[in-house]
Order: C-alpha cells, then structure tokens, then sequence
C-alpha cells in the first residue's frame, strides 16, 4: 500500500525524523489559510499524488503572497497531473501540501528496502539527491553506499555514522544525519514498510539535515496488525476496478488491451497475459480468481472484466487441481446466467476431471468458445477479440 | 531417485486441525504420504479424522513420531512462529504452504534457518511431490507421472500444474516437483535445488519456471555457468507483459525499479546456456527435444 507525501511526513515527525513545516489542503481557500501559518516568505505547494516524477510534470511551485499563493493553489489542485509514473492519462490531484520552503546546501538520497539476496533490509544513501536513484545505481553506483540490518536487531549507531561520513557531512550535520537514519530505521520497522525513500534529503545553509519529501510503501500481508496505516489509504489514487476486485478477494490489474482474462494463480494469469500478446493479441487485464474458482467468484470476474469497455472477449483458463474443472465449467455457467456477457467468452479447463467439464460446457445452452491447449486457447481468443 | 522427499519421508502436518490443513491431510495421506502426526496447540492427545495423533508442540510430535518433515498451513499471522517452532525442534524440512506472511517476520525465519540444519521449501508455493512416492502440499497428485527422469523447480503454483501436465504429456515422468514459493523472502531459491538436482542420477534435465521480480532466476544461471551443471536446463519467465511497479499477484512478483522483468531474466538465462521458451505451452515440447539429443549422443 502507498500513501501519499504529507502522510509519510507525518510519520516521520511523531518519530523524530526532521521535516519542514507544512499542512494538507484540500481546498484552494483552506491552501490559503493554511499558508498563513507558515512564517517563511516563500511556500512550496506540492501536488498529493500517489506517482513519482511530481516536480517535472508542474505539480510542485513554489509562491509568496497570499494572491500567489491562491493563484498557484488553484493551478495544481483539480490538474490533471502527467508524470512518468503516472502513464500518459495522468492522475487527478485532489489534495495539497503547504509548507515552507527550506534554505537548501546540499540535496542527499536516504532510502530503505529489502535486499532479496540476503533476505535482510538494507539502508542505502547517496550524494546524487533530487535524480532517480534508479539511474544513479545504473549509472554510478559507487555513489551509493549501503548498510545492511541484521535480522531482529535495529540500525545500529556505527552504521548511521557510516553513512553520515560516505555522504562527505561535517561538524553537527553529522549528528542531525545519524539521528535522522537511526529514526527513519524505526518508522520502517514499526510499520512493517516495504520501502522508505526520501528523495531529497537536504543539508540546509545552517547544517540541518531534512526530509523534503517522503515516499513510503507498506507490506500489504502486514496491514492487518497496522490499522492506523491501513486507515490511510486514498481509494481516489487506485483503479476503481481493482477497488472493486479488492472488495472480492480478486486480485485484478487493468491494462491496456482488450482479451479480458480470468485465470486460477498468480503465474498461470502472467502466463497467459504472455501467450495471448504472442498471439499477436494484448491483454486487458490480470486477473487471478484464486483457489475457488466457483459461481459468485467467476460472476465478480466477469463484472470487473466487463466494467472495462476495451474488451472485447474474455479468455477463462482454469488449471483445476483440487478444484474440479466439472464444479468450475458449472461456476462458469451459472454465472453466465447472472451477469449479460454479451462478448465471446473462450473457456479453457485443464485437470481434474477436464473431460467431464468439456462435456458440460457442450451440452449447455449457453455460447461458449471451447478451448484444448494453452496455445488454441491464446489463439481463439485473439481471433474473437479481432471480430475473425 | 529424487531430492528431499521420498517414501521414507515422515510427515507432520502444522495446523491439522484448520480447514486447509485437514482437507489436505486427507489428500496427503491418499497419495501414500506417511503422515504420522499433527501439531495443533491446545488439541494435543486427540487424534483426526485420518487417526492420526495430534500434539501441542512440533518438539512433542517429533520426539513421539520420528518425523523429518513438516508441512505448516497455519495462518499467516502465526506461520512465521510456526516455522521458528520447527526450527526450534531440528527438524529437516519445513514445507511451508501459507500465503500471506508479512516480509518483516520472514526476515527471522529467514535468519533462523541460516544459523540450523534445517531447509525450508516457501512459502507461499504449493509444495514438493516426488511422484508415486510422496506428496507434500496442495498439487494435485495425478498430474505427475511416476519414475521419470525431469525435476521441476518454479516460484508458481498453476503454472508448475500447466508444466507438469505438459511433461506427462509427453511421456516425461518427474523426479522431483518443487514449487519454491512466490515470496520476496523464500526459504530454498533455484540454486539450492539445482544443486541437489545435480547429484540426483535419476534427474537427466531439469524445468525452471521464473516469474519478474527479484534476482533469483539470474542467480540460478550463474550458479549453472560456475557449477559445471551439464543436464539441460528448460526455463520459462512469467511476466513479459507485466507493467511495472505493479504486484502481480505474488508478493515477489513486482518490476521493481527497472529491475527483474522477464526480458533482462530470458536473456541472462539463454547467455547461460539454457533452453528458455518464449511461450508457456511449449515448455514439455522443449524438454522432450532436449531428451531426445541426450539419447542420440
């Protein structure tokens, strides 16, 4: 789960993380009287969108004077804000942040993730602040340096203080880095994030070390022991449909094509997504149903698929292990009765009694495409998709 | 032959009580898995619907049964405590089944098998099966075919069922079938079963199936370049048109910065020298070809 910057800023304040004075608007009027709280002359407005890449696209400025202000306030909110993060159809920015603008030295990068590799958390800092780290770790990665947290220990002093010297800190800016390190270790910890990145991390002309921004992930399988985090969450940022499929335990992504799918596991649904495009097809949509592949679930399948007027066909591939392909072809035919799909649907069961649930799906009233194989499944439904 | 388990394989079951736990208990002991024993805490002394004894704590159950192996379907908020508990009693193997543990917790696990003689399949994966011989997990038994001479490692579920019965197919029987789970954090990655693949005479070429995320695929191909692994190695990548940035499902299986998508991992493992299939249905058709130069040599 992502929240947005003001959010991050907040956990980083209640846990001792310095960041610059600011306040969430979610008006134009309340952006105003918000900004006359701040004591600096100059305020940055920062558009509050789940994406990266905010600055580029025009959704971060900075103003002075209360008609500045409200004219700037008034530009960001309700834009339509297009980043490379966002895709070329941007996102509608309904929240800002105000806050004071900082005297800036230097621009520093302080970030925390999993290392797979090593199946331990990793703090990583570098001098190349304000870029995408991304390209600094392709690019120059020797301006990255890294220190690993032992599993059921914290950060310890000597790591932070090791970081603090790789990034070329002198005098009390050195305590300010190591306490700010030290702190952001305990905010990942406590909340079970997946990933900590402040990009920038600022000196300021009088040796203060700041977070000016924040972008912090959770581990979803860790929510349920973190309502407080939980109780963040912007369904304005995400799909409606994925919202939807969420409801249903539906584990759903809405791209760009049009062969709808439906598919049992996580692998197999990434698979065929693969085969339709090699086909010569694109796909619509990940969907994994999961291990019960019954009526109520196949008939949500079918709504959310359909809620996307891109498709054109849906392609159901069911791998029936413990699940019986006869129970699902039943599934896949009453929920046909529940929901008008009014596209061609192509129906591939394979396992568990597959043969039973051919005969099934022929014998019903109800216009199915049936498929054998994986291959003859891609290929009939690129050709409904293409009208052929 | 076959890695890791086989008919001389004593199983426990973590969680026998649950729904999960007990469905598959039964299908387990159809199969012909010696199950001999349950942990549930608080229902120690009775014994399930299969009569097998259940006890309070996995020390209990080993010490009473003689097992070498557990399978644990607790639920995701105890199954860290769970494989820490195994750990904890010097078992062999843990096969850890649940979905859903929060990556903070895996971190100890993680740490606690490092420092124990005990190897942990998943989680998150649907099991390990040497076919004919033992099923441990949720796959199902049929599929497999007996007596073969191909292991199969993959971080999928279905998807290792669509391989499986592709091989069967073909007439290929498995060794050895692992799903090693589609975590970021999972207790044994490719290399670790490529290595035990390697001394299995029985195992004359090996299936990998790989999804984006991560960097375990490209560690595998390494380990093949280093290690003088010389059976054919066939390989599918998931994810080729996944986007990036977004979970797919598995909680491992994310695009994460640029890094881990199907494109760069197909590459790493074909400059390996391994038979990477560009579609999922030619996965048994791949290996076959391969085999069949093996007997022509």
């Amino acid at each position: 789960m992502k929240i947005h910057e003001y959010q991050g800023k907040e956990l980083f304040r209640n846990a001792g993380v310095p960041v610059p004075t600011g306040y969430p608007a979610f008006s134009v009027d309340e952006a105003v009287e918000k900004a006359s709280q701040l004591t600096t002359e100059k305020v940055v407005i920062k558009a509050q969108i789940h994406a990266g890449g905010r600055g580029k696209g025009g959704g971060v400025k900075l103003a002075s004077g209360a008609d500045e202000i409200r004219k700037t306030a008034d530009d960001i909110l309700g834009m339509n804000l297009i980043t490379h993060q966002t895709g070329p159809e941007g996102q509608l920015v309904q929240r800002l942040l105000v806050e004071e603008a900082s005297q800036i030295a230097r621009e520093l990068y302080a970030g925390i993730v999993l290392d797979r590799s090593s199946g331990k958390f990793v703090m990583m800092v570098s001098t190349e602040g304000g870029v995408e780290i991304e390209k600094v770790a392709e690019e120059t990665p020797e301006k990255i340096n890294k220190e690993w947290i032992e599993p059921n220990e914290d950060l310890q002093p000597y790591q932070a203080r090791k970081l603090a010297f790789a990034l070329g800190l002198k005098g009390s800016q050195i305590k300010h880095a190591v306490s700010t390190f030290l702190s952001l270790w305990k905010v990942f910890k406590h909340n079970d994030c997946s990933l900590i990145e402040i990009n920038p991390l600022v000196v300021t002309e009088s040796d203060e070390v700041i977070a000016l921004d924040s972008k912090i992930n959770f581990d979803d399988n860790a929510l349920y022991r973190h309502k407080d985090i939980a109780d963040l969450r912007d369904f304005a940022e995400e799909e409606p449909s994925e919202v939807e499929a969420d409801k249903h335990n539906l584990n759903y992504i809405k791209l760009d094509g049009n062969v709808g799918c439906m598919v049992n596991g996580a692998g197999l649904a990434m698979a065929t997504m693969d085969i339709i495009k090699l086909h010569g097809g694109e796909p619509a949509n990940f969907l994994d149903v999961g291990g019960v592949a019954n009526a109520e679930t196949v008939a949500h399948g079918f709504k959310i698929i359909l809620s996307d007027e891109n498709v054109k066909c849906i392609l159901i591939n069911i791998f029936g292990g413990i699940v019986r392909c006869d129970r699902v072809a039943q599934g896949v035919i009453d929920a046909m009765a529940q929901v008008n799909v009014h596209i061609p649907v192509v129906v591939r069961l394979e396992g568990t009694n597959a043969t039973a649930a051919g005969n099934i799906l022929h014998d019903s009233d109800v216009d199915f495409i049936v498929a054998g194989s994986l291959n003859d499944a891609a290929a009939k439904a690129v050709h409904a998709a293409n009208g052929e | 032959m076959s890695i890791l388990v086989n008919k001389e394989t004593r199983l426990i079951v973590q969680g026998i009580t649950g729904k999960e736990g007990a469905f598959h208990t039964g299908q387990m002991v159809e199969y012909g898995t010696t199950v001999c024993g349950g942990v549930t805490p608080g229902k120690g002394g009775q014994t399930n619907e299969n009569d097998i004894p259940i006890f309070n704590t996995v020390s209990e159950a080993v010490t009473a049964t003689n097992a070498n192996t557990t399978v644990i379907f607790v639920p995701p908020a105890f199954a860290a405590d769970a494989c820490l508990e195994a750990i904890d009693a010097g078992i062999d193997l843990i096969i850890c089944i649940t979905e859903g543990i929060p990556t903070m917790d895996m971190v100890s696990v993680k740490a606690a098998l490092d420092t124990s003689h005990t190897r942990m399949i998943g989680p998150n994966c649907p099991g390990i099966i040497t076919p004919g011989e033992c099923k441990i997990g949720i796959m199902p038994g049929f599929i497999h075919k007996p007596f073969g001479n191909v292991g199969v490692i993959s971080r999928s579920g279905t998807l290792t069922y669509e391989a499986v019965h592709q091989l069967t197919e073909k007439g290929i029987g498995q060794t050895t079938c692992v799903g090693i789970g589609g975590d970021p954090i999972i207790g044994t990655n490719f290399t670790g079963l490529l290595a035990l693949f390697k001394d299995d005479p029985a195992t004359e070429g090996v299936v990998m199936i790989g999804e984006i995320g991560g960097s375990a695929e490209e560690e595998a191909a390494e380990w093949i370049q280093n290690n003088d692994f010389t059976k054919p190695v066939v390989a599918f990548i998931a994810g080729k048109t996944a986007p990036p940035g977004r979970r797919m499902g598995h909680a491992g299986a994310i695009i994460a910065g640029g890094k881990g998508t199907a494109a760069d991992k197909m590459t790493t493992l074909r400059n390996a020298g391994i038979h990477v299939c560009d579609s999922p249905a030619e996965i048994g058709e791949t290996m076959a070809k391969n085999l069949t130069q093996l007997e022509t040599v």
